[in-house]
């Protein structure tokens, strides 16, 4: 009888558990196949983990990314990722016109790492729309900093540097 | 092993959405502040002692908050004689398009403006929604982040509510 139940639950943890494991698949769409404004237009090749772009910040100057959080100005002011600048909202259209002015000046093979972590991944409304505006300027090499549940969760709790303030 | 691994990822995901706070007795209490809401009437929370309070903070850009606030705005009407306080906190940098979706969403609570002293202040807050249920007490009895688990903050909500 137990044994039974034991079957029984198991074998819907693995069916509960592979739906949450193919869901966030979606994530990984090709870009175009989703609405612009979807974080799930980012192709899979331009993400980048938290731990990698961690390791990238701690190794040598010249590899290292421009970091641009396109996300609340606020959230900013309150943590951001070392060294980061603040870029503007990319739904809004004065945040794409800040990022404009950040990346004006700067070589369009300019390594760029852009990041928001306002809400969960498949909610947020800024990273996508900042990336199709870098992409359509022409930069070639803009990854999108991959959060899957927010900046607090998946960056400042993981231990990795931040600062405070404007 | 897949199995157990698969376990352990559901068990990640509802922890994440539900962090209760410990016992009663040993409950912190809640930060203290005061704030002009959007109709410039003061918000001060050590003036709520006695009531349950639900302090949500969202803001305008936030899917999963538009979802959460009409909720939360019923339960003013439906719990508010029995003591529930709900406060609404935006994280927006304007407040324009707050005003735009309290109207919208006819809100029927006090919405303030957050900033990140405020954040900083209720344990950083750097992912939206965030909500904190706090007793009559003064004390947080739960901080809840990402998108809730409405029945069960509810049920939370009537415990709460249900001690004097």
């Amino acid at each position: 009888m137990f044994c039974r139940s034991l079957v029984r639950w198991s074998a819907c943890v693995a069916l509960a558990a592979c739906a949450a494991f193919f869901v966030p698949a979606k994530g990984h769409a090709q870009f175009g196949g989703e609405s612009a404004a979807s974080a799930f237009s980012i192709p899979q090749a331009q993400l980048i983990q938290p731990a990698d772009l961690n390791r990238l910040l701690q190794g040598p100057e010249k590899s290292r990314p421009l970091v641009l959080q396109v996300g609340s100005r606020m959230m900013f002011a309150e943590s951001h990722i070392a060294g980061s600048q603040f870029a503007g909202p990319g739904v809004q259209a004065s945040g794409l016109q800040l990022l404009d002015s950040k990346v004006a000046t700067m070589a369009k093979n300019r390594f760029i790492v852009i990041y928001c972590g306002c809400c969960p991944w498949n909610h947020c409304p800024n990273v996508g729309p900042a990336f199709k505006h870098l992409h359509d300027m022409g930069f070639t090499n803009v990854k999108v900093l991959y959060l899957a549940n927010n900046f607090g969760d998946d960056w400042v709790n993981k231990g990795y540097r931040v600062e405070h303030g404007l | 092993m897949l199995l157990a691994g698969m376990a352990m990822a559901l068990a990640a995901q509802h922890a994440h959405a539900q962090k209760p706070q410990p016992h009663q007795s040993t409950r912190q209490p809640a930060p203290q502040f005061i704030r002009k809401d959007l109709n410039g009437h003061a918000v001060n929370l050590r003036a709520l002692k006695g009531k349950v309070v639900l302090l949500n903070f969202w803001a305008t850009w936030c899917g999963p908050c538009q979802v959460e606030l009409p909720k939360f705005s019923a339960w003013q009407k439906q719990y508010g004689a029995s003591g529930l306080k709900v406060i609404a906190v935006s994280m927006d940098d304007e407040a324009a398009p707050v005003r735009a979706v309290a109207r919208k969403l006819k809100l029927d609570m006090p919405v303030v403006m957050g900033d990140a002293k405020l954040g900083t202040l209720y344990g950083g807050v750097l992912g939206l929604p965030v909500t904190y249920l706090i007793a009559r007490d003064g004390t947080v009895a739960a901080r809840i982040e990402g998108k809730a688990d409405l029945a069960g903050m509810e049920t939370s909500i009537q415990k709460l509510l249900g001690q004097r």
